[in-house]
């Protein structure tokens, strides 16, 4: 059978999906950087000065670009796959001929898809306040697509998971929230405390931050080898995780 | 012979102990229009979720026009067809996205897709809906919409678990020609119904499921035949007088409504004769109950004797 449209169509159906509802989507990320921006970048920002060799608000761009990827590729997956779990129309998958790694493959390209343009409509909303400088645009394409598979792929787990509705929100408020503004979105880590520098090693969103910051400013308090290895780590360890979930039918069959 | 469905000792136990299916045997023959009854919790869904991959069996063996479900269960899939019980479309969906979506999952190119959504989708009177989303449909489309889905992928073998319920008389005799002209291009069909009326005038195999275990699996006419004795209703002019049938048993329920059991050796032509000698007006006559109803009744009865519900679901 050929895969390829199984596959075409498991993305089409995610794209049209959040395409659908794009009000919901993706104008309320834009907002919601915009009022970073005004905030931290343009208020306060301008008080606090330098970071790094950069103004806050170039400082932080990067940071807030991919927080919005991280939060959106992880929602889209998430919310899409509990709620066809919950429709029952994850079904219409299950009973055809689909292999699981096609629908894993399809539900974290439709994540990534999302991720992706809100990425792409944050850049676009931080041009008004900042001149974007761009340092190496393929540190930037690859960090992006890679960070975006693997929140894809936690919000996959989290919502085969899921019982309820409730239980998609969980995961994001109390562990990615947290770790995102953990993950030196607005500060430097060399700014800490030795103490808490160790403790930020273990947060996988520091790499990826600073990865991308990388591609853009040239600056990172993590080596980008690093960053790189310890993405590649977390994307193996999820897609193994959502692989033999599905393989085992967990919350998916009786 | 390779037959469209082979199931072999299937068993099958949830967490927490319940048995839904306790060692069944069955086949289906290619291009056979077979139903598969059962009262409620009989292990009907059971079965057809683990036919369909839906269901994770415990114990036995499934074989899709000879395909393993263990070791070839792709191929097993792409011979299936299946309209679920329960709504299973998104339904926030256009008719149309659904549709080539689902031809999609089997590898149907899009272009093909789009003509078969336009084929079914007029065969089945949804054609105007096509841009809608799927909410807004009515009970009966809904259904229509989950056989087109079905069919997407031109299947050999189509699964319908309750496909009438709650659909109006209409709608449900248009489908009963729908599927019937399905069945004669040379798909095998496979249905559970409540409406034993419906299994009746469809299918000519049967197989009765109760408990988890088969309890009767034979062709619709073997299993008429077993019906011993068969009561009419007759309305009557009304009448004053009392009516006398000789080897006819039969009782007055009311004034103008006769009740008469006849065996399988009695003709209609005596009741008749008899009647029209004593001067009785025969206005119209119908069955009392369903034959298969009886039957089934019986059947199920035999196997708990202290059943007594005539409630036939899915």
């Amino acid at each position: 059978m050929n895969y390829s449209i199984a596959l075409k169509s498991i993305l089409n159906k995610e794209i049209q999906r959040f395409m659908r509802i794009w009000v919901q989507t993706l104008v309320p990320p834009a907002i919601t950087i915009s009022l970073y921006f005004v905030i931290f970048g343009s208020l306060i920002g301008s008080r606090i000065g330098e970071m790094g060799g950069f103004d806050y608000m170039s400082f932080i761009v990067p940071g807030l670009i991919m927080m919005s990827v991280i939060t959106n590729s992880y929602s889209n997956v998430a919310s899409s796959f509990f709620s066809a779990k919950w429709q029952r129309n994850v079904e219409e998958m299950l009973v055809a001929p689909v292999p699981n790694w096609v629908i894993v493959a399809g539900y974290v390209g439709g994540g990534m898809a999302r991720g992706i343009l809100v990425g792409l409509i944050v850049t676009l909303v931080s041009l008004l306040f900042v001149d974007i400088q761009i340092h190496n645009i393929w540190v930037i394409i690859a960090t992006v697509s890679l960070t975006s598979a693997t929140f894809a792929l936690g919000g996959l787990i989290n919502a085969i998971f899921a019982g309820s509705f409730d239980d998609i929100s969980i995961i994001p408020t109390f562990v990615l929230t947290p770790l995102t503004y953990l993950g030196g979105v607005f500060y430097s880590i060399s700014l800490l405390p030795d103490f808490w520098q160790g403790v930020s090693q273990v947060n996988p969103i520091v790499y990826m931050v600073n990865a991308f910051r990388y591609g853009f400013l040239g600056i990172s308090d993590v080596s980008i080898t690093t960053a790189f290895v310890v993405i590649g780590f977390f994307i193996i360890i999820l897609f193994t995780i959502a692989m033999t979930l599905i393989s085992k039918g967990i919350g998916l069959r009786s | 012979m390779t037959y469209a469905l082979e199931i072999s000792n299937l068993a099958k136990t949830y967490k927490g102990g319940f048995q839904a299916l306790k060692g069944i045997n069955l086949t289906v023959k290619q291009g056979d229009f077979f139903a598969l009854l059962g009262p409620n919790g009989a292990g009907k869904s059971t079965s057809i979720g683990v036919i369909t991959s839906l269901v994770n069996k415990t114990q036995g063996q499934v074989k899709v026009h000879g395909y393993d479900i263990d070791t070839d269960l792709e191929k097993a899939k792409s011979f299936i067809g299946l309209v679920p019980q329960e709504f299973n479309f998104n339904q926030f969906e256009p008719l149309m996205n659904i549709l080539i979506n689902q031809a999609g999952y089997y590898g149907v190119s899009r272009k093909v897709a789009i003509e078969r959504a336009e084929k079914y989708l007029k065969q089945l009177e949804l054609w105007d809906k096509r841009d809608v989303a799927a909410r807004t449909l009515s009970g009966g489309m809904k259904r229509r919409l989950m056989i087109a889905r079905a069919l997407m992928h031109e299947p050999k073998m189509l699964i319908l678990d309750e496909p009438t319920a709650g659909v109006d008389i209409e709608v449900r005799r248009s489908m009963w020609e729908f599927l019937r002209e399905l069945n004669k291009e040379g798909i095998t069909i496979i249905l559970t119904t409540h409406y034993l009326e419906e299994a009746e005038m469809l299918c000519r195999n049967i197989a009765i499921i109760d408990g988890g275990e088969i309890v009767e699996n034979t062709s619709m006419k073997s299993l008429l035949a077993q019906l011993d004795i068969e009561t009419f209703v007759l309305d009557l002019v009304r009448q004053d007088k009392e009516i006398s049938l000789n080897n006819i048993e039969h009782r007055m329920i009311d004034d103008h409504t006769l009740e008469v059991d006849l065996s399988k050796k009695q003709s209609l032509n005596q009741v008749f004769e008899q009647l029209t000698k004593q001067g009785v007006d025969v206005l119209s006559m119908r069955n009392k109950s369903n034959r298969l109803e009886a039957l089934f009744v019986n059947l199920i009865s035999k196997k708990e004797p202290n059943k007594k519900s005539t409630i036939v679901e899915g």
